[in-house]
């Protein structure tokens, strides 16, 4: 998704250099699913395809209701269904929308390699510029949520836009609009934040005593948050990471490595240069031509002529 | 290739051309490789056609890179087995490095730095072609877990940073000590550069009568 819009970065990826953030004001966006309400009809699923125009190959029916079964270069959201059997016995049928999280510290773009190929906007949102991608992959493995898919066919990475070219319009992404139960919201982070609040006290009001709000700090927050039903255990929402964070071997590479390399580089050059004006070249001498042709000669093979010099001239 | 009378073949035909087919594919790979592990030298991409061209070429010139070792470990692994002298050498490595290398024990073909950078490398050049396959997103994207894929590329850039370290001892090693360039290039060193620096290599060549790069063996294959 290309942005409109050039001067409300808070993040590039690949870049040195501070962003343009004139519009850093801009409130915090999110999107809040609230997994409890949902009803599984797929509406979002077929609202994302609607809007950002997208037709994945007619796949295979595998006995689920994943359909399609993961999330692809053309399927940027997922309904995931699990049947969940709680401590009482009693069956839960868990259905949560799959999609980014939009980061707040996102791992995608700290793993790019390529300058302004993923941007996050001062509203929150984590966006995919494919004309600077170079389809290596590196977000696949900086993302802790298992969500970019890269396309075999043009290979760039997409995923969920949020819908940013609707929002910088103030529209609310389609799988919002398309909601018919209220179980996905948008607004101002703070204001799903407070929604959230409301509907966890309810939760517990009906015997959920472990609902909560997924917005793991572990990634400073996420711009795609969930109501759970079992807070405490987000994995039994079809793998719904506990604690996602970026991992620390991502980290490592593109943290401390990066000016750890160059440095050992430079320090490489530079003492072969220093080694060059202290010691300086070393060259092979008359003496030595002259010791080594004695044993040429003592053997009966042909020696250099000594009038002609073929000793290397230095540069 | 003819050699100017009275000088010694250091680096056969076919062992040259193998040696900078590598040393390209070395380069090339450098290149782009550091093009996609710092936003600084990101730019470098441009010498292969932009980002895309880039992440598309790298994996193959690796490939050709990884065959062509495979041949120069053919061709020169015999002469890089570790000998009891290397140990000497290297204790006398403070004389060697500041040119005086009176009293520096007689070594044979290659001296306990060039066999430190050739047995880094065969380690080096199939484990980066190892952990590159893990990460060429192409192929082998879907074929690993994503953790296999995390920890493989810091694998990758780890090494190659290393394989980059070695390499840089390798060329300024070549600018420093006089006469190996051409050694590498036209194939040939005077007999005092032999003297100098591989006596022990030089006496067997002379003592086999051989013409270089190898004592010539008898047929029972001892020398």
């Amino acid at each position: 998704m290309s942005n409109l819009q050039s001067q409300d970065y808070i993040r590039i990826s690949a870049t040195t250099v501070t962003p343009p953030a004139a519009r850093s004001w801009e409130d915090q966006v999110a999107k809040l699913i609230d997994v409890t309400r949902c009803i599984g009809c797929k509406a979002c699923q077929a609202a994302c395809m609607e809007w950002n125009n997208l037709r994945d190959e007619v796949g295979f029916f595998e006995g689920t209701y994943d359909n399609p079964l993961d999330l692809d270069p053309h399927t940027w959201t997922l309904m995931r269904f699990t049947e969940y059997e709680n401590p009482k016995g009693d069956l839960e049928w868990l259905i949560r929308k799959d999609g980014c999280m939009h980061c707040e510290d996102p791992g995608c773009l700290n793993a790019c390699p390529a300058p302004g190929a993923i941007v996050q906007y001062a509203n929150g949102i984590v966006d995919f510029i494919s004309e600077n991608c170079i389809g290596c992959g590196y977000c696949v493995k900086g993302c802790p949520f298992n969500i970019p898919r890269i396309s075999q066919a043009d290979h760039k990475s997409y995923k969920c836009t949020l819908c940013s070219d609707r929002v910088a319009a103030s529209l609310e992404p389609a799988c919002v609009k398309a909601c018919p139960t209220g179980a996905i919201m948008f607004g101002s982070k703070k204001d799903m934040t407070d929604w959230a609040g409301e509907r966890v006290i309810d939760l517990k009001s009906r015997g959920f005593e472990n609902a909560g709000l997924y917005d793991p700090p572990g990634v400073d927050g996420t711009h795609v948050m969930y109501v759970l039903h079992h807070a405490d255990k987000p994995s039994i929402y079809a793998g719904l990471p506990d604690q996602p964070k970026i991992s620390s071997t991502v980290e490592f590479w593109k943290g401390l490595l990066k000016p750890l390399a160059l440095g050992s580089i430079a320090f490489g050059v530079v003492a072969g240069f220093v080694h060059w004006i202290t010691a300086g070249p070393n060259e092979v001498q008359p003496e030595d031509e002259a010791e080594a042709n004695h044993l040429l000669a003592s053997k009966g093979r042909p020696t250099a002529d000594p009038s002609r010099s073929i000793a290397e001239e230095t540069p | 290739m003819s050699y100017p009378k009275g000088t010694i073949i250091r680096n056969s035909t076919p062992a040259r051309l193998n040696h900078w087919l590598t040393a390209a594919c070395f380069v090339l790979l450098t290149l782009s490789g550091l093009s996609m592990f710092h936003p600084l030298l990101f730019w470098l991409s441009s010498l292969f056609g932009g980002g895309q061209w880039t992440r598309a070429i790298h994996p193959w010139i690796g490939v050709v890179l990884f065959v062509s070792y495979c041949g120069l470990i053919v061709q020169y692994f015999r002469d890089n087995i570790w000998r009891r002298e290397d140990l000497e050498w290297l204790r006398a490595i403070n004389k060697v490095i500041v040119n005086k290398e009176e009293g520096v024990p007689e070594i044979g073909r290659l001296n306990a730095g060039q066999k430190f950078v050739f047995w880094s490398m065969a380690l080096l050049v199939p484990a980066l072609l190892l952990t590159g396959l893990v990460i060429w997103e192409y192929y082998f994207g879907r074929a690993t877990s994503i953790e296999t894929q995390r920890i493989a590329l810091l694998l990758h850039s780890m090494m190659a940073i290393a394989a980059i370290l070695v390499w840089i001892v390798h060329v300024y090693a070549a600018i420093w000590v006089r006469g190996s360039m051409r050694s590498m290039t036209q194939g040939y060193v005077t007999a005092g550069w032999a003297w100098r620096h591989h006596r022990k290599w030089f006496r067997d060549l002379v003592e086999t009568d051989s013409p270089g790069p190898r004592p010539i063996t008898n047929e029972r294959g001892r020398k």
